[in-house]
């Protein structure tokens, strides 16, 4: 697995969007502008990122300003304008799993996805990040793939969880 | 679930549902759902569980209930069988077949499973007499091991929804008020403001007024939030439903993190059942007054948690704070007067309402009333959630209820208040915690995260740690902020890499003084906090890293190296067989040498080795 420059992610990765959905969504919060993130959210539950097709859509349902929705995507972690892969692996790095020993997950991680954290494998399959905290402090260190929390980890059992995935 | 009209069908309701609940002769397993046994399996347990259960004839003779976060998340599953009160802890899937058979069936224990105290090795069969809750004091979190949270039967089964029946219908606004103000709450968000006097202010103003929860959770390290919201909703959403009256809103908002799916899904059930009971929305129980709450699901970003920030993020812009000469109480979100509390602070509410101001401040300090629950994680022995009396001892929570120190090692320092608090080293152990006396060593209340430290953890790397995790989160809005933590973390970063200079230290200081001072916002004016109590209780360490290049914990990989001690290695081979660099030789039985041209410091053998014959230089 090769890590890719998010910069240079190319076409074909990108999903083909279900406008309907998206619609729905929308719907959902009734147009509400102030549901802007909640809805990016929605949306990147379906595709692990926020297609940058969706934008105009927002921006013309929503009645907001273009560049409202690329500041809020920018501003909270839990908003990617770029793809992500289908699991994204968090490894926690709040205080508590920081003391456990979270680093040497994260190297051990890195070292076995051969990406840095922040970073995609090339073939779209896992996402590494770091995460301040899940709120299992108390079974770290603690890592989580999409919504899956694994908890009393060491090196050996982080890599065999995230295999499990491959 | 059929609308409750007035009181009286509320009334009649718990009462039936209580008397019930106490008459039950059933067997009742409680299995912990919380998000913390839920990562160690609760799921596969569970799903065991119901299929042993069918097979043997019993599913009608015991009811099994997923409960929420019963604390003791460390030995999770934790499985609790009622009513004599058995206590299983990490149980996996492999056991269900002996506890059906033998416990639930013919009410013995499986030895094999009974816990053991770490600290007495004495066997421990009920869970009220593990040493680990025995010294709670457990008001707001003892619910939680015993209802079914997605389900409000559960909740009125123990009494819910008696305070907001006693709130509406007994007890006046400006009396609601007053008994908080008088039981002495503060907020347990972090700020520990009189809870009381928050409301009274906010109720002055005009215009349409918001209660909001604070659910924002930014700590690392402290759960107790999402444990509330998962095991028990509907304590937070009775307390603001009594705030609401109290102050005159009919609307509200939970702003909750989206990285917390199950605490979303289980207090978005608690609103749903509360509508349809008719708790929630138009004219409840006949009384006139509408309300509603709705969910907000906040990114990822810690400074939302702050007051300016989290209405600015619920309005669906960036959360950036913004100086607070107009208080939120008068305007706040939607520009309109809003009362923001913290998720432990409204679970009081229904507390103090149901029991009086006076019981309430009976308890605590002369400054601190009521309980408050502490997020006791990192190097202890038992970390969970604990819940106690605001004046206990760090000595009592760590070493009699957290049962001391993982591996025997040797504590260090206990880090409370989150990012924005301070290392308490050994000499305060016996201060008696509450909001006025860990500000005056220098640390803070915060939200209650209580995270122990060893002899193997560096003061220096900790502070590191934290002044990184806050760069990452400075919105960047101010330049004391933004510049001051950027420049904190060169200076620390250099110091751990071994280039740490003379006169790094009171450059520290001095740039932590000035950010106190100017920043805009709470993240910036505390952001200081753990680098200055590091340097106040620990100033040798970073004299050592500084002057001697040494890092005496062995954390900063440039500052040490290990060795083998060749008098207390006895040859056992376990650390040359575990190293993954192949650094480490020997015969058996003969003490083995560690070459430090291979050796990536990875800590491996220093771990493993049972006579601590791998040293840190
Ligand atoms: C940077 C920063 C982060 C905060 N994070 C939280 C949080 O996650 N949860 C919380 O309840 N309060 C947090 N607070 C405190 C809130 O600003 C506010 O004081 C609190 O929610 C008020 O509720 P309380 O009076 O019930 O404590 C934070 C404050 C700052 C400055
Ligand atoms: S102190 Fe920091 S977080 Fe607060 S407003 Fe300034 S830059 Fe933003
Ligand atoms: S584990 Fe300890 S005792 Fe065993 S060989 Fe290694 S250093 Fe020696
Ligand atoms: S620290 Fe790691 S690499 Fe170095 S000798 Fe020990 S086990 Fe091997
Ligand atoms: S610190 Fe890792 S889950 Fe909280
Ligand atoms: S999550 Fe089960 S005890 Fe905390």
């Amino acid at each position: 697995m090769v890590p890719k420059d998010k910069g240079l992610m190319s076409m074909e990765h990108f999903v083909e969007i279900d406008w309907q959905q998206v619609d729905e969504i929308i719907e959902k919060y009734n147009g509400n502008r102030e549901a802007l993130l909640m809805i990016m959210q929605d949306i990147s539950d379906i595709y692990n990122y926020v297609p940058p097709d969706v934008v105009p859509v927002l921006v013309n349902k929503l009645g907001v300003k273009e560049s409202l929705v690329y500041r809020v995507a920018t501003f909270y972690k839990t908003i990617s304008l770029e793809p992500r892969g289908k699991y994204i692996v968090n490894v926690c790095t709040g205080t508590a799993c920081h003391v456990r020993g979270a680093d040497k997950i994260m190297d051990a991680l890195e070292d076995h996805l051969n990406i840095k954290q922040g970073q995609t494998t090339d073939d779209l399959l896992f996402t590494l990040q770091g995460v301040r905290c899940v709120g299992c402090c108390a079974s770290g260190p603690v890592i989580t793939v999409n919504q899956k929390t694994h908890g009393g980890l060491d090196r050996a059992s982080a890599l065999e969880t995230v295999k499990s995935y491959d | 679930m059929a609308k409750l009209e007035n009181r009286e069908a509320l009334k009649n309701l718990r009462n039936s549902l209580q008397a019930k609940f106490q008459d039950s002769k059933k067997k009742l397993i409680s299995l912990c759902a919380g998000s913390g046994c839920g990562a160690y399996g609760t799921a596969k347990v569970y799903e065991k569980l119901m299929e042993e259960l069918a097979e043997q004839g019993l599913e009608n003779e015991v009811e099994v209930k997923l409960s929420g976060c019963h604390g003791f998340c460390e030995k999770g599953p934790i499985m609790v069988i009622h009513p004599e009160g058995i206590f299983y802890p990490q149980v996996q899937e492999e056991h269900i077949p002996e506890i059906v058979e033998h416990t639930v069936k013919n009410g013995e224990l499986v030895k094999s499973l009974i816990f053991k105290d770490p600290a007495t090795k004495k066997k421990i069969t009920h869970e009220k007499d593990v040493p680990f809750y025995k010294l709670q004091k457990r008001i707001i979190f003892g619910n939680n091991g015993v209802i079914d949270p997605t389900e409000i039967q559960d909740y009125l089964s123990v009494g819910g929804y008696a305070a907001l029946e006693k709130a509406l219908f007994d007890m006046s606004p400006e009396k609601i008020i007053d008994e908080v103000k008088e039981s002495g709450l503060r907020g347990r968000g972090g700020g520990g403001f009189s809870t009381g006097i928050k409301w009274a202010s906010c109720r002055k103003h005009e215009g349409e007024r918001y209660v909001i929860c604070n659910a924002d959770e930014g700590d690392p390290g402290a759960y107790m939030d999402r444990s509330l919201l998962e095991g028990n909703p509907h304590s937070i959403l009775e307390g603001m439903i009594i705030g609401a009256w109290a102050i005159g809103s009919n609307e509200g908002y939970v702003y909750v993190r989206h990285e917390y799916p199950l605490a979303v899904k289980n207090f978005s059930m608690a609103l749903e059942s509360a509508r349809e009971l008719g708790l929630l929305g138009k004219n409840i129980l006949g009384t006139g007054f509408d309300f509603d709450i709705f969910i907000s699901r906040g990114g990822g970003a810690f400074v939302c948690g702050e007051s300016t920030a989290l209405m600015a993020s619920l309005e669906g812009n960036p959360g950036l704070p913004r100086a607070k000469y107009i208080h939120t109480v008068e305007k706040g979100f939607r520009q309109n007067p809003s009362l923001l509390n913290n998720v432990e602070t409204w679970a009081n509410v229904p507390v103090i309402i149901n029991n009086g101001a006076d019981w309430y401040a009976s308890i605590g300090t002369q400054g601190s009333k009521g309980t408050k629950i502490f997020s006791l994680v990192g190097k202890v022995m038992n970390t969970g959630l604990v819940e106690v009396p605001m004046g206990t001892s760090l000595r009592t929570i760590i070493f009699d209820i957290g049962g001391g120190i993982l591996k025997k090692k040797k504590f260090k320092a206990v880090q409370t208040g989150g990012p924005s608090g301070g290392c308490i080293p050994e000499k305060y152990l016996d201060l008696g915690i509450d909001f006025d006396e860990l500000t005056k060593v220098g640390s803070m209340m915060g939200s209650g995260g209580m995270i122990v430290m060893d002899q193997d953890t560096c003061m220096v790397d900790i502070s590191r740690y934290f002044v990184e995790f806050l760069k990452d989160e400075s919105c960047g809005q101010c330049n004391p902020c933004r510049e001051g933590l950027k420049q904190m973390l060169d200076i620390l970063d250099r110091i751990c890499e071994g280039n740490g200079r003379e006169g790094d230290i009171e450059l520290l200081e001095e740039l932590g003084g000035m950010m106190q001072k100017f920043s805009l916002c709470g993240l910036g004016t505390s952001a200081p906090n753990p680098v200055l109590s590091t340097i106040r209780y620990f100033r040798d360490e970073y004299v050592a890293h500084i002057r001697d290049k040494k890092c005496p914990a062995g954390v900063c990989k440039p500052l040490f190296y290990y060795e083998i001690d060749p008098e207390l290695c006895n040859g056992c081979t376990l650390c040359a067989k575990r190293c993954p660099e192949e650094a480490i030789t020997g015969k058996k039985k003969e003490p083995h040498e560690l070459n430090q041209d291979k050796c990536i410091k990875c800590g491996i053998c220093y771990d493993v080795c049972k006579f601590n014959a791998v040293a840190i230089k």
